[in-house]
């Protein structure tokens, strides 16, 4: 074993890349819950690629075949339904689990010197998630599919000038057609994939070099042993790799529940719409996107002016980029920040879990106002926490982490 | 001779000039690419004129018609929905119609060639939505103000019989009218203006 390994490692440093990212990749002792989602995101990732290849085995990408590929999927092709399920309610779980791991990296400023590109390589996947589960929320082609895609390419038509013809572009036709359809399969299914495989790698890269944040927002590097390994770091393999492995399991109890008891969460997963085959001449009572886009599509709906509204949208999701830059505190962790700070992130998170819900809501006058109320708290907290974190009074942060044993 | 390991300004320009060919080449190579994402040969050619034959239709009527794969809405006036239609309207957010979501033949109160035959794109302008046909004013359901209309149930957009806009709502324009001409007395043609100008 030792001569086949001396043998590759010769050829291909094998053993090295072990140790520098796994037996001697030294992580913080203290991670604590929030420290799941990382290793949670990565697992739904590989699983909705391999569901998904299994998918588009007998899944049809054509306007008049879709519908019904789907439904031949769950019927009639032996564990189908399973491989749906698994790649729908996926879809949703990626999205909490993300939601989850950006929070956490607001919690304990996970994104601020030196892992400001760290958080933008994150930015970029999580926009690029939405545009993939965007588009692969078309391929069933039932009612909310179509006209949710219909919606959300309209807004690109709210841009001045080329507005319409990128909208035209965009779909290849003048009309939601069987062109989108098939255009959005390819997306879907290799070009969005391919982006966000090559962004995870540079997310985790950069992770890599910078070495992990923790709950105290300590650097453990700038703390070492003789021996130069970090005094408060633990080797990922085997402690974190038996730690992901146990939240994995945990995070499978309640993921498969859902998937074998309530795949469609009482439309939350899977809206009841999309049973219906799509009918471009008629628009289904009430239109609302799954709910990981609500939180946005309550942004849109709170402008009552189109390209405003388009705008805010744009503005919403921008504005977390630059979230590093914003946040002039140089403290890290939540632990160590003022009472602002807690009491500005307690906020944002009611704001936006509040618009989520005001996004799926239908839109009589006195939900957009509330919605407005909560869209001007959403852009509210990254002004206040500009002005309020640079002069911002923080508790002393210790030299070693806190551990509680 | 000049020093080896500093190239010469004519091997600096040589390789700068190189970059920037190639460069543009590869800019130029995206063409191909990005029009095959344009709308095909045959999706324009199925943006052809459709035929409705309105013979059959009654007063207060409303007809649905697809054209590119739009609804297109024809509404057989009521004498009542005629004499109701209001040149200037403070609910109407461009009741003159000087936007320009019609042909100007039809930029008129009733934003019709024939006030009796109401033809429009069924799509809210808002978000590509399809409002609904809600012609009567003595219902209290969108309100008591409501004078009959079209209502967007996605984002609540309020339309008048002409299609024109309620003021403040989400959609910004009114309902686009599509070209379109009578044939006969009994056949409207959608998608080609025919002899109006």
């Amino acid at each position: 074993m030792n001569k086949f390994m001396n043998w590759i490692d010769r050829r291909l440093p094998v053993s090295n890349f072990v140790k520098n990212h796994l037996s001697q990749y030294y992580a913080p002792k203290n991670f604590n819950f929030f420290y799941y989602f990382g290793a949670l995101a990565i697992f739904i990732f590989i699983l909705q690629i391999v569901t998904g290849i299994f998918l588009t085995i007998n899944y049809k990408p054509d306007a008049a075949q879709a519908f019904a590929s789907v439904e031949y999927i769950m019927r009639d092709v032996e564990w189908g339904w399973l491989i749906r399920y698994l790649h729908s309610t996926g879809a949703s779980f990626f999205f909490i689990v993300i939601y989850l791991h950006m929070f956490r990296a607001m919690l304990y400023g996970s994104y601020k010197n030196p892992r400001e590109l760290l958080w933008l390589f994150g930015m970029l996947i999580f926009v690029l998630l939405m545009a993939e589960a965007f588009m692969g929320y078309l391929l069933p082609w039932g009612q909310m599919s179509y006209w949710g895609a219909q919606v959300i390419i309209s807004l690109f038509g709210a841009i001045p000038y080329f507005g319409e013809s990128l909208a035209l572009w965009i779909r290849g036709d003048y009309v939601i057609s069987d062109a989108t359809l098939n255009r959005f399969f390819a997306f879907h299914v290799i070009a969005l994939p391919l982006l966000l495989f090559a962004l995870i790698y540079l997310h985790l890269a950069a992770l890599h070099t910078t070495g992990s944040n923790n709950p105290d927002g300590i650097e453990i590097k700038q703390n070492k042993n003789e021996d130069g390994i970090p005094k408060d770091g633990i080797p990922f393999h085997p402690y974190y790799t038996v730690k992901d492995i146990f939240g994995l399991s945990v995070f499978l109890l309640v993921f498969t529940f859902i998937v074998f008891f309530m795949p469609e969460l009482g439309g939350f997963f899977l809206e009841k719409d999309n049973f219906v085959p799509a009918d471009p001449l008629k628009t289904p009572e009430h239109i609302v996107p799954v709910w990981y886009f609500t939180p946005f599509y309550a942004i849109l709906r709170a402008i009552p002016d189109k390209l405003g509204g388009v705008l805010a949208m744009g503005l919403a999701i921008f504005v977390l980029f630059l979230l590093p830059w914003i946040d002039r505190c140089s403290t890290k962790s939540i632990r160590y920040r003022s009472k602002t700070y807690k009491v500005l992130l307690s906020l944002f998170v009611i704001s936006f879990i509040s618009l989520g819900y005001i996004g799926m809501s239908a839109a009589t006058p006195i939900m957009t106002w509330i919605g407005r109320f909560f869209t001007l708290i959403y852009f509210g907290f990254f002004v206040a926490l500009y002005f309020t974190s640079v002069n911002e009074k923080t508790k002393e942060v210790p030299d070693r982490v806190t551990m509680h044993d | 001779m000049t020093d080896s390991k500093t190239p010469s300004n004519r091997r600096k320009f040589l390789r700068n000039i190189t970059q920037v060919m190639g460069g543009v080449g590869g800019i130029f190579a995206l063409i191909p690419f990005l029009s095959t994402m344009s709308p095909s040969e045959k999706a324009k050619s199925a943006g052809a004129p459709v035929e409705i034959d309105i013979s059959s239709m009654t007063p207060g009527t409303y007809k649905v018609v697809e054209w590119r794969g739009k609804p297109v809405w024809v509404v057989r006036r009521t004498q009542d929905m005629i004499d109701n239609t209001l040149e200037d309207n403070e609910i109407l957010s461009d009741p003159k119609s000087l936007e320009d979501h019609q042909p100007a033949y039809t930029q008129n109160k009733f934003r019709s060639i024939d006030p009796e035959f109401l033809v429009l794109v069924g799509v809210c302008t808002h978000l590509g939505c399809s409002p609904l046909y809600k012609p009567s004013s003595n219902s209290t359901e969108l309100g008591i103000d409501w004078q009959g209309g079209f209502f967007c149930p996605c984002h609540g957009s309020k339309f008048d019989l002409s299609g024109r806009v309620h003021a403040a709502m989400p959609a910004p324009y009114n309902l686009e009218v599509p070209p379109h001409h009578f044939a006969s007395n009994t056949k409207i043609i959608i998608g080609d203006d025919g002899d109006n100008i």
